[in-house]
């Protein structure tokens, strides 16, 4: 592990004291040219890579004033803050690093001068008078800094009067930044992955093939049940879209055996797609429109190739808001689907219904070597429901765990449901060469999650997020907890559930070998 | 662009440390980067870096853990097929550190 300074964690949250510059120096990579122009954003052909295109300065203006037209929002947040602090001590990049450029007001800020020189009447007489300034080639620096200092999670909004969505402000910022040549390479190389191949590791068809085949038989030795996890299927009723990380890394991958074991006890037919082998959607992260929609269409595909009737989504937190708000704008309309399921549901859903039409045969002791927490994802949590009525997306994913574990406890109020603190990770700095603001913007979260394990013997915290798994994954062992506390809900799932013939698996299985 | 001197040639690098072109690789490369992370490669390493390399040249992509480790486990034996032995060997992460060595792609996206 490298050597970073990991911030305290304490009994009680403290407002930290202002450090001026703090973070000033956490500066993402710059993308290479050919991610630059896979997204149809320009690169300064004949510069170093960094340096800033041919007239970048008017780029950014006229693209800031097409903004500014095109969404009411960005309009509307420019004018309305009022300063009035209630943000600044509520992002954890604050709390975690003291400072002052990462209190939402402040980091907003560095967008919102600019605007008021150039779009303001009084910015552009008496610039001084109100905090406008020039646009320069350090105040985009700094923007590439700080932008990329904010997971778009979306805590701030809770708590602003206004309701100023600051992620909003973040994501315009970066989409301006990467039009005059300045984008995000760990981003920018991801979405080029899912436009070229289908998702963001890369993983082409036949390894994906290969890594299921692998699953099926270690479900089957495991369990001695046939469970399938069919890929490119036609005719399977159910489309499972879910992050590629669930193909790849622990402990999403005992989540993806999981959504196998519930479908597999429901009598259903479902399959994975190559095509749409991905459930994550960078381009919000960037604030780009045109690379959102160009990945949200592959789901469409897929869906209409392999003639599904429904699409769930497995468990990835901004996936989540992108289906659940946006899908049938970016990719509609789903009218050769089944009207009687809405479009698209979460796995979640789809298990809970399950669980209380008790066609689900569970073994809750199964988990009874673990205490569970749940971690609410800032985008399932502040952006979407996971069920019916307003509040679903808190209560679902609990009621599952409850399910499914003996033992339960909820970290302290102030940090779930609707005032979750973000894993730290989120919104596309789940990259090394941002470790250090990773590191320190998980400070919330862990601070509380040490004190439920203190005073009521917490183990493991659950999560719904490939994102958030990941980075609790790289980051618990930093503030002294190991890499496998974290898990996910399905694997707690996984483990309860006891399907059809496993009961009888010893007996058959000494049969087969006497045979 | 950086660059990593092996044996007196110097081979291109990304910010990161990784491969530039994949084609530069020999074992040397593995021993240079290893030695500059304090890392000694030993046959345990070299089992993993191999096996990377394999699957790379089927499949165009670094397996997927689940995939690894139960290769490991089938050539050398159920005890070392588990994540845990892979963390003791590449303690920065065998997704990361491994294919650094063996000169693949840093995986990419949620991982």
């Amino acid at each position: 592990m490298a050597d970073y300074e990991i911030p305290e964690t304490r009994e009680f949250p403290i407002i930290p004291t202002i450090m001026e510059g703090a973070m000033a120096h956490s500066s993402p990579f710059v993308a290479d040219e050919e991610f630059q122009t896979a997204l149809g954003f320009p690169y300064p052909t004949g510069k170093e890579k960094g340096e800033l295109i041919d007239g970048w300065k008017q780029k950014f203006l006229d693209l800031l004033q097409d903004k500014l037209t095109k969404y009411r929002s960005v309009q509307v947040f420019m004018d309305i803050c009022v300063k009035c602090g209630a943000c600044t001590d509520k992002c954890h990049y604050f709390i975690g690093t003291g400072d002052p450029k990462n209190m939402p007001v402040a980091r907003q800020d560095l967008l919102r001068k600019v605007y008021r020189r150039y779009f303001t009447f009084a910015g552009k007489y008496f610039p001084k008078l109100v905090g406008a300034i020039d646009l320069t080639e350090d105040v985009i620096r700094e923007m590439y800094s700080y932008y990329h200092q904010c997971s778009e999670c979306r805590r701030c909004a809770v708590f602003c009067p206004f309701g100023i969505d600051t992620a909003e402000v973040t994501m315009a910022a970066r989409d301006l930044l990467a039009h005059i040549g300045l984008g995000q390479k760990y981003d920018n190389q991801i979405i080029a992955k899912v436009h070229s191949i289908g998702n963001n590791l890369g993983l082409p068809g036949p390894a994906l093939a290969d890594t299921l085949e692998g699953l099926e038989e270690e479900v089957e030795e495991d369990i001695n049940v046939k469970v399938r996890y069919p890929l490119d299927e036609k005719g399977a009723e159910i489309l499972l879209v879910a992050p590629s990380a669930d193909f790849f890394v622990e402990p999403h991958v005992d989540g993806l055996i999981g959504y196998g074991k519930v479908f597999h006890a429901a009598g259903v037919t479902w399959t994975l797609s190559s095509v749409a082998s991905e459930a994550a959607n960078f381009g919000l992260f960037i604030g780009d429109y045109a690379n959102m929609r160009k990945i949200s269409l592959r789901v469409r595909d897929a869906a209409k190739e392999l003639g599904v009737k429904r699409i769930i989504f497995g468990e990835c937190g901004h996936a989540w808001r992108v289906a659940y708000n946006h899908l049938n704008t970016l990719a509609g309309p789903w009218d050769f689907l089944d009207p009687n399921y809405p479009v698209p549901q979460h796995i979640l859903e789809f298990t809970k219904d399950c669980l209380d039409r008790g066609i689900l045969n569970i073994d809750k002791s199964e988990n009874d070597h673990m205490t569970l927490t749940f971690h609410d994802s800032c985008n399932i949590a502040r952006a979407s429901r996971i069920g019916e009525f307003p509040g679903s997306q808190f209560v679902t994913p609990r009621e599952v765990i409850k399910a499914v574990c003996n033992n339960y406890h909820d970290m302290v109020e102030e940090t779930i449901f609707d005032q979750t603190f973000c894993c730290g990770g989120g919104g596309g700095l789940l990259t090394d060469d941002l470790m250090e603001i990773r590191i320190k913007g998980a400070q919330p979260r862990l601070e509380a999650l040490k004190n439920v394990s203190k005073d009521y013997g917490v183990t493991h915290m659950a999560a719904i997020c490939a994102i958030c798994k990941s980075q609790f994954t790289k980051i618990l062992p930093y503030y002294g907890m190991t890499m496998d506390q974290i898990v996910s809900v399905h694997q707690l799932v996984s483990n309860a559930i006891i399907l059809e013939g496993q009961g009888e698996e010893s007996e058959d299985s000494d049969d087969t070998e006497a045979a | 662009m950086a660059s990593i001197d092996v044996n007196g040639k110097q081979i291109e690098v990304d910010e990161e440390g990784y491969l530039s072109n994949l084609n530069d690789w020999e074992p040397a490369v593995a021993e240079v980067m290893a030695k500059a992370e304090d890392t000694e490669l030993t046959d345990a390493h070299w089992d993993i870096i191999n096996f990377l390399r394999e699957y790379y040249e089927e499949y165009q992509i670094a397996p997927a853990v689940r995939v690894l480790t139960k290769a490991v486990g089938k050539r050398l034996g159920k005890d070392k097929g588990n994540s845990k032995y892979l963390y003791e060997l590449f303690p920065y992460g065998p997704g990361k550190q491994a294919c650094k060595y063996a000169g693949l792609p840093k995986p990419t996206g949620c991982v």
